[in-house]
């Protein structure tokens, strides 16, 4: 089976490079994270994906299309996307949930967005609550569903768990896992953080100054001894993260 | 009036000076310059419209209504600059908002056809039209920004640069038709109009009075209405690359 996602020499500049050349693939169902410090161009890569950022130059493929060859809306509804901060709408939990299927003009089962509540870990009678009242941690969690309701091939995540207490990120890694897993869903999530990425030890980029720099299971990046650049950029995140930065 | 009594009355914008230099507000040099230019402007139409009221050919006073309506444009359109074509959009909202109604008013015979009745009737339309298109726009602007998190939800969802931006684009328009609404309701009670006060004053019947006063009510309502929606509704499109993304510039501070 051929890849899900294509990523083919990504570049884009404002002024100084923030992508260079970025290529890579998300298989059918993968998970794969991006990590890199603050600034590295990591939230700009992943918007690029569902075409909310134009790159200069380079391409998206998405099942080998080129995604400006996709009416953007529907790529949006099969590119699905998980902000660092969720923004829910005024109303209910169920208002923001059935948002993805009514603006294509769709109606969303009532059970299945109850199922997919319960799915994100949330109790079936919150549909009715003001989202305006939720936690942070449940507000994201709203969030995820909401990007769920479209049912999406793959669902990008930008940092979603930096905004949350130490509890609720561990609680939503699991959510993330199941929704990969079990759900089925590819997932290409954004992270600064290299304890998180250890946790889900899976196959990661390291983003720096727009450039991937290196690729492969984290596990197996720090272990790296040979790589000068790999070598000082985890010994230095490392170092910063144990001094109170990371989770 | 004599001038010292103008000067006296000038006190009180050098109080305002005064009050905005002591709470730190920064707008002394403002309201020094305006309150110069708004003299000088006024002296200069007091001649201007002596010589305008002489006109006898409609064209000439369509070429004043068409120069009123492009300063009111580019005073307007200056205050949405971070909307793309800003100065277009508020020709287009002002130049229809007035024209359908001075057409209405024109057609009805409200409006006669000499320059002392089109000139200041159609300043006033062109004015209101103004007003409404301004706050449109300052409204859209903040509007779209305060919701720039959201709308990139809705983006992401796979909503349209119309669906997302349906709601800062509403509350943008409510916003610019608050003082027309408002002075709707309290006209009469609040404020007496002008054009019905002079009315009276002149010796004209009260019904007569009341009869012009609603029409120019309407009139500004209905130029209001119209040069806001053309605002909002252009300037929600022009701050959307289609439907891929928001392009409003960023609003520091």
């Amino acid at each position: 089976m051929g890849p899900l996602l294509t990523v083919q020499n990504l570049s884009l500049s404002f002024g100084k490079p923030v992508l260079q050349s970025v290529s890579f693939e998300v298989a059918p169902g993968g998970l794969l994270l991006i990590l890199g410090p603050s600034g590295s161009g990591k939230s700009t890569l992943l918007r690029c994906l569902n075409r909310l950022q134009a790159p200069d130059s380079g391409a998206v493929l998405l099942n080998d299309r080129d995604t400006r060859e996709i009416d953007v809306r529907h790529l949006r509804r099969r590119v699905g996307m998980v902000f660092q901060v969720p923004a829910l709408l005024p109303g209910t939990v169920e208002h923001n949930m059935i948002q993805g299927p009514a603006l294509a003009g769709k109606t969303a089962p009532r059970q299945d967005i109850e199922h997919l509540l319960t799915g994100v870990g949330l109790a079936r009678d919150m549909l009715t609550r003001n989202a305006a009242t939720l936690s942070i941690g449940e507000q994201q969690r709203v969030a995820f569903a909401q990007a769920l309701a479209n049912q999406p091939d793959v669902l990008l995540l930008d940092e979603p768990t930096s905004a949350l207490d130490p509890t609720a990120v561990l609680t939503l890694e699991k959510l993330i896992l199941k929704v990969n897993r079990e759900m089925n869903r590819a997932v290409v999530m954004v992270t600064h953080n290299i304890e998180q990425a250890l946790r889900f030890n899976t196959e990661t980029l390291v983003l720096l100054d727009g450039r991937i720099i290196a690729k492969g299971p984290v596990q197996d990046l720090i272990n790296n001894r040979t790589d000068a650049t790999l070598r000082s950029f985890f010994e230095g995140r490392l170092n910063h993260e144990g001094n109170g930065d990371g989770i | 009036m004599g001038f010292e009594i103008l000067l006296g009355v000038y006190a009180l914008v050098a109080l305002a000076m005064g009050m905005s230099f002591y709470r730190n507000l920064g707008i002394e040099k403002d309201l020094f310059l305006g309150s110069i230019r708004a003299t000088v402007q006024l002296i200069a139409m007091g001649f201007v419209l002596k010589w305008l009221f002489t006109l006898q050919e409609a064209e000439n006073f369509f070429l004043v209504l068409l120069f009123m309506t492009c300063v009111a444009a580019v005073i307007s359109g200056n205050r949405g600059r971070a909307i793309p074509n800003s100065r277009i959009i508020a020709l287009a909202g002002i130049g229809l908002g007035s024209a359908v109604t001075f057409t209405v008013l024109y057609t009805a015979g409200v409006i006669k056809n000499e320059a002392n009745y089109i000139i200041p009737i159609g300043g006033m339309i062109v004015g209101n039209a103004m007003n409404a298109a301004s706050l449109a726009m300052n409204r859209l602007i903040g509007e779209l920004e305060h919701a720039r998190k959201r709308i990139e939800t809705l983006l992401a969802l796979g909503g349209s640069a119309r669906q997302a931006g349906e709601e800062p684009a509403r509350q943008a328009l409510k916003a610019a038709l608050i003082p027309t609404i408002d002075s709707m309701k309290t006209i009469g009670l609040v404020h007496l109009p002008g054009i019905m006060t002079g009315f009276l004053i002149a010796g004209g019947s009260p019904l007569e009075a009341v009869k012009f006063q609603v029409a120019v009510v309407y009139m500004i309502a209905g130029t209001a209405g119209i040069a806001g929606t053309v605002v909002v509704v252009l300037g929600v499109r022009q701050c959307f690359e289609g439907n891929l993304r928001m392009r409003l510039e960023r609003q520091d501070g």
